[in-house]
């Protein structure tokens, strides 16, 4: 056999392996796709139709037209949008501290906020309970917003400690000897120029609270107040399952994640695996 | 706040001792405050969501009739004994570790395994980007819709079944989530299908950084292709390795909604994991006290974990 001979082989043997490894990834979501254009009485038709034999956007309209439904989605918008943000807020002033200043009990804290990352959200939810209900905020928007952060914030400070490490102290000096202070080289010159670290962040952060289930299960109670996590839950009646609609819910749920993927793929993939590759 | 100036010295002087001395005047004394300052949102919340709650979380383990009646009870050690003493803790723990263990080493190997024939160079860019976007897929869904579609696949009269009795692999439809004989390993390869991408993309960065030069000196000194992935490739990627597996394991064996919403840790607790075991005791049994010292125990494995990745990531620094 020639050296071609054998590249073309190794080509071929290359692009099977991988389509058996596509069909693996991807015929789920395509199973899922196609389901939410089914009637529910067609999702165990058989044979089963990867086309579906009678198309139909009802799963879809009946998210649409059914309240309670499209809250769902306002909230998880709502809470998750609120998390980012003061995540981003808490985070950068934090970090701000941790990478420019040296202070007493600077390495306890940094401890601290790395292991705070692998405490058991079971361990916390305990006494979130508790301390949730003692604090009046057992089924509110406040509750799940702070109880998120605490996912949130160690790596958000973590991660935009070392954005801000990376950038020369001379910026600040300069800020400094123009007769501004701390705050303003914080906000006028390290911010500005961190908007990339921020994104990835921020994408990070989003999706964690977008997520989140333990929570949102234990902490919120009536209809009004549930997250799409639990809103496709809830669609596993106690009569009958509407699994077109958990189809179509659960597209529509992946909308946001998907979008930022597609437009922020680098900062994406930057923020999901920084923990794991170090430069 | 806003009007204090930046420290006249803010370059690395050691753990803040040298700071301190520094600052003997009512100024110096302000600016020292400066950093305190900053952090003050985030020492806050990390105090109430973080050290509050885990010294409740042992106070309760530690007493009884907690949170839902109003006479708590000291009695010591005796939820963890209930605990320890107890068939279905150790039941939930093991499945945790089988759980957990074989869904690591499943990852591990897939992802390598996509990411070098993603790496590879026989194919041309665009092929490899598209099949890049499809391997990513089950990384972009959320746990809750991961179980609801496997739940739908898995069905006896679903798609799965379907195929495997067409094909001839499966006699009769399979209750895949329902049997006491295949929930866990069901439940284990959701996970699977869930988790590979995390390692993938990160092993395909990691690849990415490999220099070149390896590669051709390796064959310009005839190494087989097993060699020059067991000799350059496995090694370099080792520390990416070690950390992802630490850190998905301590991911694993804390996973909930996965469980939760397939099997609910049936049939007959055979996919019951600690964190299941943990909220059920809790939150249908009402048994606050017993479940609290069970959420302090998958504390302390968790510490542990964390003790080693930490060690590991101090290693590469």
């Amino acid at each position: 056999m020639t050296k071609a001979q054998t590249r073309m082989l190794a080509r071929t043997g290359l692009v099977i392996a991988l389509l058996i490894g596509a069909v693996f990834a991807g015929a789920p979501v395509l199973w899922m796709l196609s389901s939410s254009f089914k009637p529910n009485t067609d999702i165990f038709q058989f044979p089963p139709h990867l086309i579906p034999t009678t198309f139909t956007f009802d799963a879809y309209t009946a998210i649409f037209t059914d309240p309670t439904k499209v809250r769902f989605f306002l909230n998880s918008y709502f809470v998750s949008l609120s998390v980012t943000a003061l995540t981003l807020l808490v985070g950068i002033l934090a970090a701000f501290a941790l990478s420019r200043y040296e202070f007493p009990f600077k390495k306890i804290l940094n401890m601290i906020i790395v292991s705070v990352q692998a405490v058991p959200p079971i361990t916390l939810l305990i006494p979130y309970f508790g301390l949730i209900v003692f604090l009046g905020l057992y089924n509110s928007y406040a509750g799940l917003i702070l109880t998120y952060l605490v996912f949130t914030l160690p790596y958000a400070i973590i991660m935009l400690t070392g954005y801000f490490n990376t950038l020369p102290r001379e910026l600040d000096e300069a800020v400094k000897v123009d007769g501004g202070s701390s705050w303003t080289a914080l906000w006028r010159v390290l911010v500005p120029i961190s908007i990339p670290g921020l994104v990835s962040v921020g994408i990070y952060t989003f999706m964690i609270a977008w997520n989140e289930y333990l929570f949102a299960l234990t902490l919120t109670k009536t209809p009004e107040m549930r997250t799409v996590p639990i809103g496709i839950q809830l669609l596993m009646g106690q009569h009958s399952y509407e699994w077109n609609q958990m189809m179509s819910m659960s597209i529509l749920g992946s909308i946001p994640i998907m979008l930022l993927f597609l437009f922020f793929q680098r900062y994406f993939i930057g923020g999901m695996t920084a923990g794991a590759v170090k430069n | 706040m806003s009007t204090t100036t930046l420290p006249a010295r803010a370059k690395r002087t050691g753990p803040g001792g040298s700071r301190v001395q520094a600052t003997g005047s009512k100024k110096g004394l302000a600016k020292a405050l400066v950093p305190f300052g900053y952090l003050s949102p985030t020492v806050v919340l990390l105090t109430v969501l973080m050290v509050i709650p885990i010294v409740m979380v042992v106070g309760y383990s530690l007493m009884d009739n907690v949170i839902m009646k109003k006479n708590p009870q000291f009695v010591g050690f005796k939820h963890y004994s209930d605990i320890l003493t107890s068939d279905s803790f150790w039941t939930a723990a093991t499945n945790t570790l089988f759980f957990t263990g074989v869904s690591v080493v499943a990852h591990l190997v897939l992802g390598l395994a996509f990411a070098m024939m993603l790496n590879s160079e026989l194919l041309g860019h665009r092929v490899k980007a598209i099949f890049r976007t499809i391997y990513v897929l089950p990384w972009l869904f959320t746990v809750a819709i991961i179980a609801v579609l496997w739940r739908l696949l898995l069905e006896p009269n679903g798609v799965i079944n379907y195929l495997l009795t067409a094909s001839q692999l499966a006699g009769s439809q399979i209750e895949w989530l329902g049997s006491p004989d295949t929930a866990l390993f069901a439940v284990t390869f959701i996970n699977i299908w869930s988790g590979y991408p995390f390692y993938m993309t990160s092993l395909l960065a990691g690849l990415q950084g490999i220099p070149g030069e390896y590669y051709e000196a390796a064959q310009v000194d005839g190494a087989s292709a097993w060699q020059r992935f067991t000799r350059i490739t496995l090694p370099q990627l080792k520390p990416i390795i070690i950390s992802m597996a630490l850190l998905d394991f301590i991911w694993t064996t804390q996973q909930f909604a996965l469980i939760w919403m397939t099997t609910g840790g049936g049939p007959l607790g055979t996919t019951e994991m600690l964190s299941t075991f943990t909220y059920k005791l809790a939150f249908t049994k009402y048994q606050f006290g017993t479940a609290s010292a069970a959420a302090v125990i998958v504390l302390v494995i968790s510490m542990v974990l964390a003790f080693f990745y930490v060690r590991a990531q101090k290693a590469r620094d």
